[in-house]
């Protein structure tokens, strides 16, 4: 293939690139390389040694209140919110492919859901609750304000996805004689299934580090993020850094398991 | 919201129907069941209660049922409220105009520059990576770099360009300004290179044959296509910096205000119903500001 030599705008921008990057990251590994304090550093530079200390510390329960639990509980949360998105945003992104009677004022519902200010939900929900005598928690109203954020995105996604999809290879499929049942199984769900898995890491990850929503809707059992909240005001050394480097790396792990996932899904595809 | 034009994708999806089925119109209704009963139970009727909870009168022990306009009346008639609007407006036109510049240029740079589609793919997820970690660890992540000891004030010192420590990085409207840019810059890239990686690279050979410069494509071509996808990423750079409570509190110390905060503060008081007045007031500006967006683009379009 011919290549034109790059013009002086492309290193313009690339080096413009480069500075959003490290703008990104930058910040993010300040705190990676401090979490690794000695034991009598302090939250800024220099580092007073290097020691696991602080990762240490955020294993005594005493020292930085209930992680283990909070973060128990944020990954249930998770992985229940990510279920349900993946399963509700496919069957509504089914629905909208036909025409039924409400499909505009549903999916203008959907898009109310991603605009309307996160802390109005968590207030609705809360007031809610307590307007029908039950007890917010985590898995209740939390779990439904939760619901209303990463569903927007599940729905826009599919929405995104059938638009691009051909009718084509249901027709050849029932043409052959499959059943609807049948077409979807072996022809729609594999085509999908990559983008079915992007849907879940959105609807896991966007749950596992929401706090705007669980102020009001989480009951008496902090989540993870509500705990590093509370953190960022009472605790001032690095174990809040270990606690925020051990986070994140988890979430870098879920990222990088779920690319995996769809760039394997993919190659076999491809290959078949 | 606003008046839309049937989407072309439906009505040809509606084909694929087997034709005579009765089942088949039944379906596409209990396919869009559970969603509308999750957005039905937490979203609509949470907003219903909180309308009709505006008008309760309230003391610090309970809210009850009424019909008192004093909430917003209160919420209205105070100076501190118009003052955190209008510096919540601030926030988010300042916010708004430096994510749509670094937005539009680091879409570009992908969309454009970049040749190979692996390349494009990797980039971005690059791009995408911190906005799938946490909101709140990501704004800490400032503290030791713009404060008092931090490595920008460090910086600065050893190479004497500064004798004491600069106090307003950490700690004030800009801290509150750049943690936003750095949370929500990816809500623009992510709609702008959509946009951008859908415009025909005919259009843009046809211009420099006609005799275009960069400039004049970029300009005369790609801005005006690229319209849509700036629309969708300022609906939700603007409906998430009008939302924010957690950014304003942590990088302004308390120093500054948002209309959230301001709820927030309400809420932990227990002033519910006024809580609610606040939150009427924020949701019309805010389905006020996304409607009068949505009428320059359709969104069902641009998926």
């Amino acid at each position: 293939m011919h290549r034109e030599p790059r013009s002086r705008e492309f290193y313009v921008l690339a080096i413009f690139f480069a500075l959003f990057v490290v703008f990104l990251y930058g910040p993010l590994s300040a705190i990676v390389v401090l979490s690794f304090q000695g034991p009598s550093g302090g939250l800024t530079f220099p580092l007073n040694g290097v020691s696991l200390h602080w990762f240490a510390n955020l294993l005594e329960t005493q020292a930085v209140g209930d992680f283990g639990g909070s973060f128990r509980r944020s990954l249930a949360l998770g992985l229940m919110v990510m279920v349900v998105t993946v399963l509700v945003s496919l069957l509504a992104g089914l629905a909208f492919r036909r025409k039924f009677l409400g499909a505009t004022p549903l999916f203008y519902l959907a898009v109310a859901s991603l605009v309307v200010p996160s802390i109005i939900v968590s207030l609705g929900i809360g007031v809610l609750f307590q307007q029908l005598g039950l007890q917010p928690a985590w898995y209740s109203s939390a779990f439904g304000a939760h619901l209303t954020w990463t569903l927007p995105f599940g729905v826009l996604i599919m929405f995104a996805v059938f638009n691009r999809f051909s009718p084509a290879y249901e027709e050849a499929a029932r043409d052959l004689g499959a059943s609807s049942w049948q077409t979807f199984r072996h022809v729609v769900l594999p085509m999908i299934a990559p983008s079915l898995i992007g849907v879940g890491l959105f609807g896991f990850s966007l749950s596992y580090d929401e706090f705007a929503r669980t102020l009001m809707t989480s009951g008496t059992y902090n989540s993870l993020p509500l705990e590093i909240y509370a953190m960022t005001t009472n605790v001032t050394t690095p174990v809040l850094y270990a606690l925020g480097t051990v986070t994140t790396l988890f979430s870098f792990l879920v990222i990088v398991a779920t690319v995996g996932a769809i760039f394997f899904l993919n190659r076999r595809r491809t290959r078949a | 919201m606003v008046a839309v034009t049937e989407s072309a994708p439906i009505a040809t999806a509606a084909r694929t129907r087997k034709p005579g089925s009765p089942l088949a119109g039944l379906s596409a209704y209990l396919q869009a069941l559970p969603l509308f009963l999750v957005l039905g139970v937490f979203l609509l009727l949470p907003l219903i209660l909180i309308a009709i909870v505006s008008f309760w009168d309230y003391d610090f022990a309970a809210m009850y049922p009424d019909f008192v306009t004093f909430n917003y009346t209160e919420t209205l008639g105070s100076w501190v409220t118009w003052k955190t609007y209008l510096n919540t407006l601030k926030f988010a036109a300042i916010v708004w105009v430096i994510t749509l510049f670094v937005g539009f240029w680091v879409a570009y740079f992908l969309a454009f520059h970049v040749r190979t589609a692996s390349m494009q793919t990797v980039l971005f997820l690059i791009c995408t990576v911190p906005f799938l970690t946490s909101n709140i660890i990501r704004m800490i992540s400032w503290i030791p770099v713009l404060g008092r000891n931090g490595l920008v004030n460090s910086a600065l010192v050893e190479a004497g360009l500064v004798s004491a420590p600069v106090e307003w990085l950490l700690y004030s409207d800009f801290a509150v300004v750049l943690a936003m840019v750095h949370l929500y810059t990816l809500f623009m890239v992510t709609p702008i290179f959509n946009t951008l990686m859908r415009i025909d690279r005919a259009l843009v050979e046809a211009a420099r044959d006609a005799g275009a410069s960069s400039w004049q494509v970029l300009t005369n071509v790609i801005l005006p296509l690229a319209k849509p996808g700036m629309a969708i990423g300022t609906i939700f750079v603007v409906t998430l910096v009008m939302a924010d409570f957690s950014t304003v509190q942590v990088m302004s110390g308390g120093q500054s205000a948002s209309v959230a905060l301001m709820m927030k503060n309400q809420m932990s008081l227990l002033q519910y119903p006024a809580a609610a007045a606040n939150a009427m007031v924020l949701l019309v500006l805010v389905l006020i500001m996304v409607a009068g967006i949505l009428r320059i683009v359709d969104i069902r379009k641009e998926l």
